[in-house]
Formats: structure tokens, C-alpha cells, sequence
């Protein structure tokens, strides 16, 4: 049966028409917009993948590797550092280079959008009534159908693919920011209200950084929606990891979809394992508290209080 | 001029909540208006601090009195009333003035404490000075001084999460203090703290008000801590203030049934001091009279025993009538002093310290102030009588009527010499 067929006295709608008008009215008029901000992206996006080849993958992995040290502990950097290999020994290193650079890009777009709107939200609650259903909206939207309006806008390639990450990464960023703030305890806002703090003494000296841990959740969650977007993305002909699996679709080589399949797995890791060891105290393990106990150690008073 | 003033202040909670001041004025009761939707968290509050004074506010949780000293300095604007503090109205400042009114001349420590917890101790201490601009090796050094008066010497660099409840609550003091203001709001400031620690809290308190000066309105839920701590206690319930006046006067006179069975359990021994219920020797005699007028006047006043006082009122010693009439019996004109050493006390001693220095003596209980001289006496038979819910003393006076010292000298008794 087909939808024309069923018997209902409610008129039919074309919102599909006025959106493909809408669309073409802002395509026409905006065009010279879309275009510099496409450039803009190509540049960046490029820039980064270029600068992330012309390392060595041994030199990469290390780094990388270093930085898990650094963050979480020696057993997650052992771990990353081996499966790191097991990219380059499938030979899909540089296409999770250029995914890699594509969610980075992309995400620190989106925290650049997502904080400062996630700051208006909690201070401001018409802000925040406004602000919640459009995030509903950009997340339960299927992610394939901001890819139709990004290749309109910007043709395909690189620069679609990281607009609609953008717009699909977004939403949890700026939730997890307004939820941030407005958990910080009462009293300790109150307490810089009665010092005679002002409003932005008291944002950036109290609320902002209590607020860390859980901004640092929903960046890592933005990361990871980055992430599983960028993989999408490859159908508008970003180069990466998602135009591998879309390949291997398309011809049935499940090899290769294994392949790509597995690293887009291994970066999902490393990354979501590092930026939650950003946001949380830490494990102790981690050379930052290592070396922050340290410091501390030496900082502490040899004198009781009386 | 009072330190601190409020006048008719209301805090209603809800949409529209001047209505609910009308409404109130015109006698409805608080369950009338919240079936409106209205919540009076404060009603119609007057009060005025005197500077150097620690006026505190007691009520039971939801009684309003966290609302209240948050109008104080507006972290919460009252629906009505004024709230004058050194001479302004700060109900009627912008945002900038309020700022300078809460920089310069009130600050608040909390019940949480309410520290950074990413700041250390030191930074944490100097935050009002932060805010306030200063340049931060000016700040360093306030800070570092705040935390000596508080006892947290040396601490500076160590992080809030290090230190245990009592220490942070002296961090928050200290915050308090360096910001300089003359005015100190504490939020149940000691309330999160066990029994142990918030005594020692409360002597630190009590001994920083009197070295700097300091007014305090200091709110709490623990009446022993308000008679301990209070010049003058507000007492709240349901957003009202009941009654204001010093302990003795809630305890002894409180104003209706509910004050009264609020003050009914309070252990009288460790509110009440020396001063509250000692009386005036009848009569005193002079250091430098003999036996012979020490036995007649014991004989007129019928007393078994008799101070002794110096010209300057300082205490001599002691006799009993037993030994006065043997000295007069063997003729001799040395005066049979008492050997053991008198139990003495001052007059702010709480009646609960009193007790074992009356056990072990059978002498009275000497009072005197800080210059030695002597004040007034308590029998062990007034110290018993006190207990007994204030209705008389061993003069048959009540409690109130006794004088609370007596300034020059002892002029109520009959001297001779």
C-alpha cells in the first residue's frame, strides 16, 4: 500500500519542498559565506593532515603513546603504542590520520560553539529552554541527512563531512557545560557573591573550573560522536577511515572492512581512554599526578596547627 | 549608630510576592498564603547590631533564619524593608554599590565552608582580596597573617581537601578576616563540625571577637551554642522573630510558651554565670577591725560567716563566727582569718565550672573582677536555688533583679571598721 492511498482527512504538508526551497534560497544568497568557510575548513583540515604524514608513524605512535603516559598510565600507553602498530601493520595508517585530523578539527569547532553556549544556558534559564530543543532536534536527526545540505553548501570532500560532524558532535558539549555549571555548589557561588566577586570573577574563578570535570565528560562525548560521524562522513568523499568502509561496502571486501572497522575502534579508544583521564582527577598512576604529588609533597608544612 | 540595621524586612518566595506582604500586614496566617502559592520565609524582621557585638540568630531549620542574614547582604533582595549597614540603605544600591558594600564592610563565612577546591589554603584565604584587586604579594601577606589569628600557621600552601572539617571552617574564618570588614555574617557556621571541634570553635570565635572587634551576626540551630556565643539572641520560628534579648533574659523571661519550652531543656548551669546569681555580702569588714566588731556584727546580721576586705576591696579572708567568739572569749585582737585559701571565681564563670569549687570548700564563693576586688559572693544554698527554673534565689529576689556586678565597690553592705 502506498502512502497516497491511506484515508485521512488531514491535507498534506510539502515540508520537504519548503526545506529544499529553504536550502536553495540559502545557497543562492549565502553563497560567497559557504564558500570562505569552506576554504577556511579545507586549509585547516589539510594543513593538519599534512603535518600529521609528514611525521613518521614510528615518531607518531610515540608521541602518542608519551602523552597516554602523561595522562593516564604506563600500562594504557603500552597498550595504545601496540595497537597504534597494529594500524600501520594493516596499512590503514593513513587513512586514520586524515579520520584523526577530521575529528579534531571538528571537535574543537564544536567545543568552541558548545561552551560558550553551554555558559548562556546556565546562567540564563529562556536561554536554556530555547537552546534544549533545538540540541533534541540536531541529535535525533538521522546524521546522513545533514551530509545532503553540507554537499549542496560545500560540495564534497573534507568540508562537509566536518560541518555535519560538527553539527551532530555538537549537542552533548553543550549540555554537559550547562549541567557543569549549574551543579557547582550554592554556596561556594554564593560565597564569592558575598566577597563582592563579580559575575565574570565569579564564571571564571569559581564556576568554570568546578564546572572541568563535567565539561570534560562531554567533550570527551563529543569526541566520540566526532568519531563515529567522521566514519559516516567518508560517503561525501572525505578521505579517511570512512571512505575505506564505505568502499569495502561497496565492493563486499570484507577485508578490508575488518580493516578499517578495527582502527576506527583502536583511535575510539585511545581517544575516549585520554580525554577521560583529562577530566577526572586522574589515575594515580599518570606521570601528571606523579609529578603534581610531588610538588605538593614538598609544598607541605613541617608545623601542625595548633 | 548600630553597626547593622534591619527594618520590616519580608522574604516571600513566589510569583508576585509582594501581594504576600500586603496580605500579611493585614493578618493572614503563613498557611493562608502558601495555599497561594506563596512561601514567607521572613517576616516583618526588625532588628539593629551594635558594632562589637555578636547577635545571634536561633530558629529551627525552616524557621527563616538562613534567609534572613542572606538579606543582609542581599545574596537574596527582600521583598520589603530596608537593611542599613554603617549608614547605608543597601537595598536601594546597583550592582556596583552592593559590590562595594560587600568588598568593604560585611563578609560571610558558611556552613559548608564553601571553599575553592582547585585553590590552596592560602589563595583560598585571600580571595576577598583577590577580588577586591589587591596585588598578590600584599594579599599573600594579609592571607598569611588571617590564617596565624586562626590558628592554621604554615598551612598556606597546602590544598582544602587536605585539611579535616574544623581546619577548613578556619580557612573560611580566615577568609573572613582578611577581607578586612567590620561586619562578619556566619551562616551555622559551625553547625557541619562535631561537638568536640565546634566548641573549640566557638572559644576561638569568642576570643577574635574580642581581640579585633569584630560584629557578628552569627545564625545557628544549637540554643546552647547561641547562649554561649550571643550578646543578644533573636529568637525565630516560622520566619518571625519571637523575642530579642540576652540569654538570661530568654531563659528567664522568655515571652510566650514557645520560647519557654524551647528554653526548658537548656542546661541553665552552663548559661547562668557567677554574675548572674551571686548577691552582695550583707556585710564586710574592714581589714584592720578586731574580733570584738566582727562578733557584733555577725551578731546583728546573724551570719555564721564574714569576708574580710582590704581598703582597696580586695579580699582579706574569712571568718567564721565560731572562731570570732573564741577569739572574743580569750580576749585576743588578731582576727581568726579562715587558713584554707577562699574559692574564688569571676563573674562570667558559668555555673557549671562553680559546682566543684562549692563541693570542696565550705566556705561561700568569692566573686571578683579582673582587679581582684570583690564583687559579690555566692552560698552554696543561692548556687542550688539557681537551678531551680529561676524562680527565687537565697534573698528571695529573682534572678533578674540581681545586679550584674558592682561597680566601684562593695557600697550595698554595711561596713565597719
Amino acid at each position: 500500500m502506498n502512502e497516497e492511498e491511506l484515508t485521512t482527512v488531514i491535507p498534506g504538508v510539502a515540508v520537504g519542498d519548503w526545506v529544499d526551497q529553504g536550502v536553495d534560497w540559502l545557497n543562492s544568497t549565502f553563497r560567497e559565506i559557504f564558500r570562505a568557510i569552506g576554504d577556511v575548513l579545507g586549509t585547516l583540515i589539510n594543513g593538519l593532515i599534512d603535518v600529521m604524514l609528514l611525521v613518521p608513524p614510528d615518531v607518531m605512535i610515540v608521541a602518542l603513546a608519551l602523552l597516554g603516559l602523561l595522562l593516564r598510565s604506563w600500562q594504557f600507553a603500552v597498550g595504545s603504542a601496540l595497537t597504534l602498530a597494529l594500524i600501520v601493520a594493516m596499512g590503514m595508517w593513513i587513512p586514520a590520520m586524515q579520520t584523526l585530523a577530521l575529528v579534531v578539527i571538528a571537535t574543537a569547532a564544536a567545543v568552541l560553539i558548545a561552551v560558550p553556549i553551554g555558559i548562556l544556558a546556565a546562567r540564563n534559564n529562556l536561554v536554556s529552554n530555547l537552546v534544549r530543543p533545538v540540541l533534541d532536534f540536531m541529535q535525533t536527526m538521522p546524521a546522513f541527512v545533514y551530509l545532503i545540505p553540507a554537499i549542496l553548501f560545500f560540495s564534497i570532500g573534507y568540508v562537509p563531512g566536518v560541518l555535519s560532524t560538527i553539527v551532530f558532535a555538537l549537542p552533548p558539549g553543550v549540555r554537559l557545560t550547562e549541567l557543569g555549571i549549574r551543579q557547582v555548589d550554592a554556596e561556594t557561588v554564593e560565597a564569592g557573591q558575598a566577597f563582592g566577586a563579580t559575575p565574570r570573577q565569579i564564571l571564571r574563578g569559581i564556576q568554570l573550573p568546578l564546572a572541568v570535570p563535567t565539561i570534560m565528560a562531554g567533550i570527551n562525548q563529543v569526541i566520540m560522536l566526532a568519531l563515529s560521524m567522521a566514519v559516516i562522513a567518508g560517503m561525501v568523499g572525505a578521505d579517511g577511515l570512512g571512505k575505506k568502509v564505505v568502499e569495502s561496502i561497496a565492493t563486499l571486501n570484507i577485508g578490508l572492512g575488518a580493516e578499517a572497522g578495527l582502527s576506527v575502534v583502536v583511535l575510539a579508544i585511545y581517544l575516549d581512554r585520554l580525554t577521560a583521564a583529562v577530566g577526572g582527577s586522574g589515575s594515580d598512576k599518570s606521570l601528571r599526578s606523579l609529578i603534581r604529588r610531588n610538588t605538593t609533597a614538598r609544598r607541605q608544612p613541617s608545623t601542625t596547627a595548633s | 549608630m548600630p553597626a547593622l540595621e534591619a527594618d520590616g524586612v519580608f522574604k516571600i518566595f513566589g510569583r508576585r510576592p509582594e501581594r504576600g506582604v500586603r496580605a500579611l500586614r493585614e493578618g493572614r496566617t503563613r498557611e493562608e498564603l502558601r495555599s497561594r502559592g506563596l512561601t514567607p520565609a521572613v517576616i516583618d524582621a526588625t532588628f539593629s547590631v551594635d558594632p562589637g557585638e555578636i547577635f545571634v540568630v536561633m530558629g529551627l531549620s525552616g524557621s527563616g533564619k538562613s534567609t534572613l542574614i542572606r538579606t543582609v547582604n542581599r545574596l537574596l533582595d527582600p521583598t520589603a524593608g530596608t537593611v542599613v549597614i554603617d549608614g547605608t540603605d543597601i537595598s536601594s544600591l546597583d550592582a556596583v554599590g552592593l559590590r562595594r558594600v560587600r568588598r568593604e564592610k560585611i563578609s560571610m563565612v558558611f556552613q559548608h565552608f564553601a571553599l575553592l577546591p582547585h585553590r590552596t589554603v592560602g589563595e583560598n584565604a585571600a580571595y576577598g582580596l583577590q577580588v577586591q584587586g589587591m596585588n598578590s604579594s600584599d594579599r599573600r601577606a594579609r592571607a598569611e597573617q588571617a590564617l596565624d589569628m586562626v590558628g592554621l600557621k604554615g598551612w598556606g600552601a597546602s590544598m582544602p581537601s587536605e585539611l579535616s572539617g574544623g581546619m577548613r571552617q578556619r580557612v573560611g574564618l580566615a577568609r573572613a578576616l582578611a577581607a578586612g570588614t567590620d561586619i562578619m555574617l556566619m551562616d551555622e557556621a559551625f553547625s557541619a563540625l562535631d561537638p568536640l571541634i565546634r566548641r573549640e570553635m566557638q572559644d576561638q570565635l569568642i576570643d577574635l571577637q574580642q581581640r579585633l572587634d569584630k560584629t557578628i551576626l552569627f545564625i545557628t540551630h544549637d540554643l546552647n551554642e547561641a547562649m554561649r556565643l550571643g550578646d543578644r539572641i533573636a529568637m525565630m520560628r516560622d520566619g518571625r522573630i519571637e523575642q530579642i534579648g540576652t540569654a538570661e533574659q530568654i531563659l528567664n523571661n522568655p515571652v510566650n510558651n514557645y520560647v519557654a519550652e524551647f528554653v526548658q531543656d537548656v542546661d541553665r548551669t552552663r548559661v547562668l554565670t557567677a554574675a548572674n546569681v551571686m548577691e552582695q555580702p550583707v556585710a564586710v569588714l574592714g581589714s584592720t577591725s578586731g574580733p570584738q566588731a566582727a562578733h557584733k556584727l555577725m551578731r546583728e546580721h546573724q551570719l555564721a560567716w564574714l569576708l574580710v576586705v582590704n581598703r582597696d576591696r580586695t579580699v582579706h579572708g574569712l571568718v567564721w563566727s565560731h572562731d570570732v567568739a573564741a577569739a572574743v572569749r580569750e580576749g585576743t585582737d588578731v582576727l581568726p582569718l579562715h587558713r584554707a585559701e577562699l574559692p574564688y571565681t569571676s563573674p562570667d564563670t558559668t555555673l557549671s565550672d562553680l559546682f566543684t569549687q562549692a563541693a570542696s570548700s565550705p566556705a561561700p564563693l568569692v566573686v571578683r573582677d579582673e582587679d581582684q576586688r570583690l564583687v559579690g559572693v555566692i552560698p552554696d544554698v543561692t548556687l542550688l536555688a539557681a537551678m531551680g527554673n529561676g524562680q527565687s534565689n537565697g534573698n528571695g529576689q529573682t534572678l533578674e533583679n540581681v545586679p550584674v556586678g558592682i561597680p566601684a565597690g562593695v557600697d550595698h553592705g554595711t561596713e565597719v571598721r
